[in-house]
């Protein structure tokens, strides 16, 4: 097969989705957010909801999801992302409306909002993207920092005296009435990529059928602020975040 | 013409609703009104008060520190407000409970024993209506008519069947109320 | 009586308007002395009639950004609470500014600082019209003096608020918000449409048609030539908001010789003061901010030949005199009297301070 039979449109086998424009990513290379963003894109398309859909950014390194993602988007206030999604559906039941937040985001600063959202079984997905550390401001502990991990405010190691416990933050969710599909997922293989993908559109379906909250946590990784190759990095989450965050459905009622 | 009135009693006793069912009686005349409570923790046990002015003219200050008529209800609420009735302005209170009764020779004062009356003639639910009835008896502000039509308007529907009783109180009111 | 007057609280009375006005949604938290809105809209039911959401947020921050949230899909969304609550919405009231969103924010101040008291104060003056959030930003700020004004002030909010893309505050006090008196409530106005949203805020969050670029409400900006170009256009409509905006009201102030500037309830005591004076032959007029940003500082300097002195009576320790000493350019001696942590002066406590301030 020569180059021009291959780019024949009928060979295609993958293209960029449609919703994602030509802006270059601020991600660094081996971060699982831009493969995050890719099956939003595909979920978003897929299901024909482009026209419906406001996503709601948060403060972290996805802070620019809008200027990949071409959909209405709202940036919230740091931690405030489920609250502002709240009114977005509230007002707007026929919307598809979901959050993309990151760990410090959801887990510490926007915890009771996280908490409350879920609660009240608001109709909307909440994209986790859990990567143990705060990637935008240089790589501090987050709440779900694992313990003796080095991150540059517990430079020495998480210690459980000074810091507690990472915040296992998918499994109290589970625990509220409000939730409707909690699952954790990985984009670091392709087979994971499709089960996340799947996993993802069940949520968004969940939420236009207004059955509940549905919360995808991607354990993902940080190359940058873990100081490693995106190589390492994918091998260092499969032998230490996945133990303590085991991947599958954590809770399932849709 | 303004009148301006304090009552003031204890949390419980109604003193807020009768405030409310003047204001009521004077919007029914069409005269301007103002009803301003004390709000908050003192509403539950403590002593509570509401300034009602009824006007022919816009109210300006809801707020005031004397006044044409006081009603007070218990033995707090003498001491607090007997030194801001105008001079030549009406005091009413109810003897139940106070030791320390009105020395002021400048007003008018009159008891009510509307507490006593409330509980010995089965009452008890409408007793500051009796002591409202006091005051239209010697301070005829608004008229029965009024209170009643207010009352009727401030009421949910399923409680208008209450509205004899009311009416009962106010007039046994009118009866007790006595010049000290 | 006509049919349509109402007795009703302060309180109530911004309930029952923002129904009437047609507004999308109210979430709130519960906090005295304001917490009658809340409590009027859950017993109205609006969801039922007009269709307006009401949400009780968990917390006074969530709703903010449920307003927030609310406001960039374009939909007129309203929060209410008091000072202690406002100190943490204005992380929020930024936000709104920044990403130049509408809404209306109710304050039905209270005594500070921190937990304070719950009676009534106007401790709040500086948080509201200077700042209080971050950055460089304005809030238009109504003060209203009576019953029907937190009626009529709703409205008039939301339509600043959306004529200038900009949050809008009612601030009030306890005494306005618990206090009775004759309203009459605004006519019933239909909710917009979403197409009517669509076609008037175009800039609207509410899905992206094919046909047109994704609308994105933020107030982020990383480079600062660019955000220093945002800011300057954020100036340059608060000075048309200055020009355009300013409401004030004037009582006996052609004769005067002093002047009392008093907002909120303050104005509804002074003016019983202006009426204590007049009685004892004494030119006062009543000068009532009701924007207190804008400020209507080019009429009061308009007196600053005219009075002899100005008195500014406040629930606080002094905060609006500082405005109005900037507005008569302190042509005029610009004196201070107010009461503090939740007291309420009575009308001849403040002619007795401005008799011993001016007259002697």
């Amino acid at each position: 097969m020569d180059t021009k039979e291959i780019i024949k449109p009928e060979n295609l086998v993958y293209q960029k989705p449609r919703l994602m424009n030509d802006n270059p990513m601020h991600y660094c290379p081996g971060c699982s957010h831009g493969v995050v963003h890719k099956i939003v894109a595909e979920v978003i398309d897929e299901m024909g909801l482009s026209e419906k859909t406001i996503g709601v950014a948060p403060v972290g390194c996805a802070v620019f999801a809008y200027n990949y993602l071409d959909i209405d988007w709202i940036e919230a206030a740091h931690g405030r992302a489920p609250a502002v999604a709240t009114a977005a559906k509230r007002l707007n039941p026929d919307k598809m409306v979901f959050t993309y937040q990151g760990d410090g985001d959801l887990a510490a600063i926007g915890t009771a909002e996280t908490i409350h959202a879920c609660n009240r079984g608001e109709n909307i997905v909440i994209v986790f993207i859990n990567n143990a550390i705060y990637g935008m401001t240089g790589g501090q502990m987050a709440p779900t920092t694992l313990l003796d991990m080095k991150t540059a405010t517990c430079p020495y190691g998480r210690n459980v005296a000074l810091n507690g416990y990472p915040l296992k933050i998918s499994d109290l969710l589970v625990q509220l009435e409000g939730t409707c599909l909690i699952t954790r997922e990985t984009v670091h293989t392709a087979a994971a990529i499709r089960k996340a993908k799947k996993m993802l559109r069940k949520a968004f379906e969940n939420a236009m059928n207004k059955k509940g909250t549905s919360v995808i946590e991607f354990v993902s990784t940080c190359s940058s602020g873990w100081k490693m190759t995106p190589d390492q990095s994918n091998k260092w989450m499969v032998e230490n975040m996945l133990p303590m965050y085991p991947l599958g459905v954590l809770k399932d009622k849709s | 013409m303004q009148h301006e009135i304090i009552i003031a009693g204890f949390g419980g006793q109604g003193v807020l609703s009768m405030g409310k069912i003047l204001a009521y009686a004077g919007l029914m005349e069409d005269k301007e009104v103002s009803w301003f409570p004390s709000y908050g923790p003192e509403q539950r046990g403590g002593t509570a008060n509401v300034t009602v002015i009824l006007s022919d003219q816009r109210v300006s200050s809801p707020v005031l520190n004397e006044f044409d008529i006081a009603i007070v209800l218990n033995q707090p609420s003498l001491d607090k407000f007997e030194n801001t009735v105008k001079p030549g302005g009406i005091l009413i209170y109810d003897g139940n409970g106070i030791n320390n009764p009105p020395k002021r020779k400048d007003i008018e004062i009159y008891q009510i024993d509307a507490m006593n009356i409330a509980s010995t003639e089965g009452m008890a639910k409408t007793f500051n209506m009796i002591v409202l009835g006091g005051l239209l008896k010697v301070s005829p502000i608004v008229k029965l008519e009024s209170v009643m039509a207010g009352l009727k308007k401030s009421l949910p529907e399923r409680h208008h069947k209450l509205l004899p009783m009311n009416e009962k109180a106010i007039i046994r009111g009118m009866e007790i109320i006595h010049k000290q | 009586m006509p049919e349509e007057i109402k007795l009703m609280k302060g309180n109530e009375a911004i309930a029952y308007a923002a129904i009437r006005y047609g507004a999308d949604g109210y979430f709130g938290y519960p906090i005295t002395p304001q917490s009658e809105i809340m409590e009027t809209l859950m017993d109205e039911m609006p969801w039922e009639t007009t269709g307006m959401v009401v949400l009780q947020a968990e917390s006074e921050v969530a709703a903010i950004n449920m307003v927030y949230g609310g406001a960039a899909c374009g939909k007129a969304v309203m929060t209410s609470s008091s000072s202690p609550g406002i100190s943490l919405k204005l992380e929020g009231i930024s936000y709104m500014a920044g990403a130049e969103l509408p809404g209306l924010i109710v304050n039905v101040m209270r005594g500070g600082p921190g937990l304070g008291t719950i009676q009534p104060s106007q401790a709040d003056y500086f948080q509201t019209v200077k700042g209080g959030g971050h950055g460089d930003y304005r809030l238009i700020t109504l003060a209203p003096a009576s019953v029907q004004e937190m009626a009529d002030h709703v409205a008039l909010a939301f339509d600043l608020s959306f004529k200038y893309r900009n949050p809008a505050m009612i601030l009030s006090d306890g005494v306005i918000g618990q206090m009775m008196e004759k309203v009459k409530l605004p006519e019933q106005r239909a909710r917009r449409t979403e197409d009517q949203v669509r076609q008037e805020q175009t800039w609207a969050t509410l899905g992206k048609p094919d046909n047109r670029k994704p609308n994105i409400i933020t107030s982020l900006e990383l480079d600062s030539s660019v955000m220093e170009k945002n800011n300057q256009r954020f100036q340059a409509k608060y000075k048309l908001i200055e020009e355009n905006e300013v409401i004030y009201e004037e009582i006996n102030c052609e004769d005067a010789e002093y002047l009392i500037v008093a907002f909120g309830s303050a104005a509804r005591i002074s003016q019983k003061v202006v009426d204590l004076a007049r009685a004892e032959g004494i030119k006062v007029g009543l000068f009532r901010p009701v924007t207190l940003w804008p400020f209507p500082s080019k009429r009061l300097n308009t007196y600053k030949d005219k009075v002899k002195g100005i008195l500014t009576m406040e629930l606080n320790a002094g905060q609006m005199i500082e405005d109005v000493k900037l507005a008569v350019e302190c042509n005029v001696p610009v004196e201070h009297y107010g009461r503090l942590g939740g007291i309420v002066p009575s009308p001849t406590e403040v002619f007795e301070a401005f008799k011993s301030t001016f007259i002697k």
